[in-house]
């Protein structure tokens, strides 16, 4: 960790974004993180892109669960409320906060402890469910508040600091996500933020269900050879299938691109993600055949990374439900009681 | 030989096998009876099973009112022989036992001291119907009209209720009005009138007919509650299936023809309350419906809602534990477990409803006193009062009635310069102001956490910080005894020297063995407690008595300890009378086990003059 704060000042020429914000508004407190996290890569990326998309810092609700990964909401987007919920139950707060008010915008952060062991039950639903939120996994493969057990998305055979060798099989949850209905799905690296930035920017802009597992090695106790969560052996076995940009409805699209080269996915609310697609035969809408290839490339030992799945017509929890537009937080006595005359009448049927 | 004689004052016990559509049949004597105007009180005595083991329905038809459970019957309805020694044993001496003597019953599996009335039912279906579904389904209405016959329950009004059953169903109301005669006739032409009567009255006046469950769901309907996440789990899984009934009624948008409300049913009880947290979190009054087992999981959850300071509304429809024990059986087991669920030092508003009428009113006020006090809040119902309909007071509400949604700092509170520190305590009462997530661009954000914070929610492990906090939620404690329902007195007529505590479903029996007692020359002073924590009203209830009878359903005496450990109370002033088989509490178990301990404190049960 830093222990040195940034002045407050700003300076002068830091640039606004469309709603008046400079990047420094995103932030947060200092994190008290190891130096070299990984996790800290993430948080500048999520200030990155929440900076870049014209958000205000205050409409989004930051969840976590426990562990070092949900430690980060604190240390950005300072202004915003936060909650650091229970170990693994972050996906059932953030649905009923998601419940109560459709208008904000939803980051659930987690770790891979928090997300494929304890809370693996509550990460699969969420998904099914449709909640619309941008769900990130800070995924290091190793319980690090608790110093160096193997999570539950460690590889088979991979070894711990001290020697020891995971017999058991890894949870892929980019692949669970897949399983369970997630309307996008991404891989990134914290090593990589130029594709983490545009991933997360899509994830936001994304009206339902979007997960986003990112390996982010843990410098204190997986960061050795032998690990398969170290900076090293990612960057070595990195196989991006994709580039993004991601084109907010607004902007014109003005970069020419050789056609076939370049693939234009129009999500839900006009918003383009536009990939720069490194393999040929890959196609991110189509969610069977991403996960054969995720699996292919997993049994060479290789992480696949990029958008790996985008539904353009997700459907959120709220259109499920056929709820009311406005934030049902926002109802008053006379939308919700139905009165005295209504309770005479069930008096009446039950007579 | 004795024969019990009444009039619109016995108990009627059906034994039957479960999935036989028994239950639908048993109720509609239950609810002609009422229609005749007289007060009936039916419970349903049911396994964990969908078909084929023994299940109970107990109608009491009582002029009184006494709507408790009173122990003993007069006439069985042995229709299960799987239980039929069990079901003969039970039978009052004097007492009736109808039964199908299609097959001979040896005399040796008779009482002498019963009256038989045996008709053969099955010969009778097998006779009329050639669908074996059907036999089934009209044996049951065949005996409601033989037992109709017997009783003098007015047929005219089992038809009436068949008419608003079958409506726009022709075919089925014409069978069972022909399978209801069939009975009929049969009583008529094969027995003579027994001691048992129906006659008319004009006792049931405008008391509405429900279940607990609906009640309290309907509560939240009207208190405004807008998510609800539920996982299924007996005895409260009706509080959430009534909630949604209601609601696609009574919570839809006309113009959009939108919901007005959000329910999701949840993967378990750890999700279900962890909706309902994140929901109160982001300013939505949200309720879950659960049971004991679902409490145990949700207890971390609830903890940290605690020290967090997140509204929530828990209806806990109580019942046998544990998680596989008896969740068809009622019991007041839950006590300890919610008021100090969750690790660490934490406690908990809880109500207890009485009755249907309470659990609307109860579930209605915990949405308020959740928000206001910003804390869990339990509605402990239970099996008895949740699954069966009860008669009482009709549902009232106040047109005038506002919500109350506590201290919470709107974007203009901020913009005008309140000092905003979530765990503050500026009024002095222990609770502190929040904001809703999205209120201000740069004022009233923060970071929730469990406890280590200080008082502005900003991180700290700081003993003081710790200490300054825990201190406060005690003061929040002690301001919610004034917001809390007080308990209800019901007075000796003469003065006393003896009491009884009570609360929950045990309020019917209770008021009636006080009558019994005092018939026995045996006066008590009896308080209804009504909420947790206890206000100061209960413990000089207890001082200004020598003794005092706790009467709960549960074995461990569980309201007892928390009279001593919350309310200062002398462990000796208190004799708890506990039931705990899992069955509703009597009127007559409590008249006999006070009456027993009085005799057994020395004291000759005194006339008038001089009382005990």
């Amino acid at each position: 960790m830093t222990y040195i704060a940034k002045p407050r000042l700003h300076h002068p020429t830091l640039a606004k974004n469309r709603v008046g914000y400079t990047r420094r508004d995103y932030e947060g407190k200092i994190s008290t993180l190891c130096a070299g996290c990984g996790h800290d890569s993430i948080s500048a990326a999520i200030i990155q892109a929440c900076w870049e998309l014209d958000v205000e810092p205050h409409r989004v609700a930051k969840l976590s669960g426990i562990g070092c990964s949900s430690k980060t909401p604190d240390y950005f987007l300072g202004n915003s409320h936060g909650f650091n919920t229970v170990h693994g139950r972050m996906p059932s707060v953030l649905t009923g906060a998601y419940m109560a008010n459709r208008e904000l915008i939803y980051l659930g952060v987690s770790g891979d402890g928090d997300s494929a062991s304890i809370g693996l039950s509550q990460f699969a639903h969420v998904m099914r469910r449709g909640v619309n939120m941008t769900y990130i996994v800070e995924n290091n493969g190793v319980y690090g508040l608790t110093k160096g057990q193997f999570s539950a998305t460690a590889d088979k055979g991979s070894k711990s600091k001290r020697g020891q060798v995971n017999n058991d099989t890894p949870i892929d949850l980019a692949m669970l996500a897949l399983v369970m209905g997630a309307t996008f799905v991404g891989r990134g690296f914290s090593g990589d933020k130029t594709q983490l930035v545009p991933l997360i920017r899509s994830a936001m802009a994304h009206q339902g269900a979007a997960v986003i597992d990112v390996v982010s090695p843990c410098i204190a106790f997986n960061n050795h050879s032998g690990s398969t969560k170290s900076y090293d052996y990612v960057r070595e076995h990195n196989e991006a299938v994709n580039r993004l940009d991601f084109l907010p409805t607004r902007e014109q699209i003005t970069v020419e691109y050789e056609p076939g080269e370049v693939t234009d996915v129009r999500q839900h609310d006009g918003s383009i993600v536009r990939l720069r697609k490194l393999h040929a035969e890959y196609d991110p809408t189509d969610r069977i055949g991403a996960m054969s290839y995720i699996q292919e490339h997993a049994a060479r030992g290789e992480v696949v990374t990029g958008l790996l799945y985008v539904d353009p017509d997700a459907c959120d929890l709220h259109r499920q439900l056929n709820t009311v537009d406005e934030a049902l937080n926002a109802l008053g006595a006379a939308e919700l009681c139905p009165g005295s005359a209504a309770l005479a009448r069930i008096n009446a049927s039950l007579r | 030989m004795q024969k019990i004689e009444a009039v619109n004052d016995f108990v009627v016990k059906f034994a039957n096998i479960n999935g036989s559509g028994s239950a639908s049949a048993n109720e509609l004597l239950a609810r002609a009876v009422l229609r005749m105007g007289v007060p009936v009180s039916p419970r349903n005595i049911f396994p964990s099973n969908i078909q084929g083991l023994p299940t109970w329905f107990e109608v009491r038809v009582t002029e009184h009112g006494y709507l408790g459970r009173r122990g003993g019957v007069d006439l069985m309805v042995a229709m299960n022989p799987q239980t039929w020694d069990q079901d003969v044993r039970e039978i009052d001496p004097g007492g009736y036992l109808f039964f199908d003597n299609t097959k001979t019953i040896p005399r040796s599996r008779l009482r002498s001291d019963i009256h038989v009335l045996g008709m053969p039912l099955t010969e009778i279906c097998n006779g009329t119907y050639s669908d074996p579904k059907q036999r089934q389904l009209f044996r049951n209405i065949i005996y409601l009209g033989a037992l109709a016959g017997l009783l003098g329950v007015d047929a005219a009004e089992i038809e009436k209720l068949f008419g608003e059953q079958y409506k726009g169903k022709e075919k089925l109301l014409d069978l069972n009005v022909q399978a209801l005669h069939l009975g009929l006739d049969y009583a008529r032409e094969n027995f003579k009138p027994i001691g048992l009567s129906v006659e008319r009255r004009d006792k049931v006046g405008d008391r509405i007919f429900v279940d607990g469950n609906s009640a309290a769901a309907l509560g939240c309907i009207y208190g405004g509650a807008m998510v609800c996440a539920w996982y299924p789990i007996t005895p409260s899984s009706s509080v959430a299936e009534a909630f949604q009934r209601y609601a696609e009624k009574l919570r839809i948008d006309p113009a959009s023809g939108a919901r007005r409300y959000a329910m999701v049913q949840a993967e378990d009880e750890l999700a279900s309350i962890g909706m309902v947290i994140g929901a109160g979190w982001n300013g939505a009054r949200a309720f879950t419906a659960t049971s004991g087992p679902g409490v145990s999981l949700m207890t971390e959850f609830i903890g940290l809602a605690y020290f967090a300071e997140i509204p929530a509304v828990v209806i806990n429809v109580q019942r046998g534990g544990p998680s596989t024990g008896m969740p068809t059986r009622t019991q007041q087991a839950d006590l300890l477990a919610c008021a100090y669920a969750s690790h660490g030092d934490t406690r908990h508003i809880m109500l207890f409803p009485e009755d249907p009428y309470e659990c609307f009113e109860m579930s209605a006020d915990a949405l308020d006193l959740a928000e206001r006090l910003q804390t869990p809040v339990f509605v402990m119902t239970d099996l008895d009062i949740g699954m069966n309909q009860r008669l009482c007071r009709p549902f009232a509400w106040d047109d005038q009635r506002q919500y109350d949604r506590g201290k919470v700092m709107s974007r203009e509170d901020l913009d005008a310069g309140s000092e905003f520190g979530r765990y503050l305590d500026v009024d002095g009462d222990g609770i502190p102001y929040r904001t809703y997530p999205g209120t201000h661009p740069t004022k009233g954000g923060y970071f929730t956490r469990g406890s280590t914070k200080n008082a502005y929610a900003v991180y700290s492990e700081a003993g003081a910080d710790y200490t300054y906090n825990m201190q406060r939620l005690r003061r929040k404690f002690e301001t919610a005894k004034d917001l809390l329902p007080l308990p209800v007195l019901t007075a000796s007529r003469y003065p006393a020297r003896f009491a009884a505590i009570f609360y929950g479903s045990t309020s019917p029996a209770m008021h009636e063995a006080l009558d019994a007692l005092a018939e026995q020359g045996i006066y008590l002073n009896a308080l209804r407690i009504r909420a947790f924590p206890f206000q100061n009203e209960i413990a000089d209830f207890i001082a200004a008595h020598s003794k005092v009878f706790v009467l709960e359903q549960n074995f461990d005496g569980q309201l007892c300890t928390l009279l001593i450990n919350e309310a200062g109370v002398n462990p000796a002033s208190l004799i708890p009378v506990l039931h705990y088989d899992g069955t509703p509490i009597t009127a007559r178990f409590i008249t006999h086990e006070i009456a027993e301990r009085v005799s057994r404190l020395n004291v000759r049960p005194l006339r008038e003059d001089r009382v005990a």
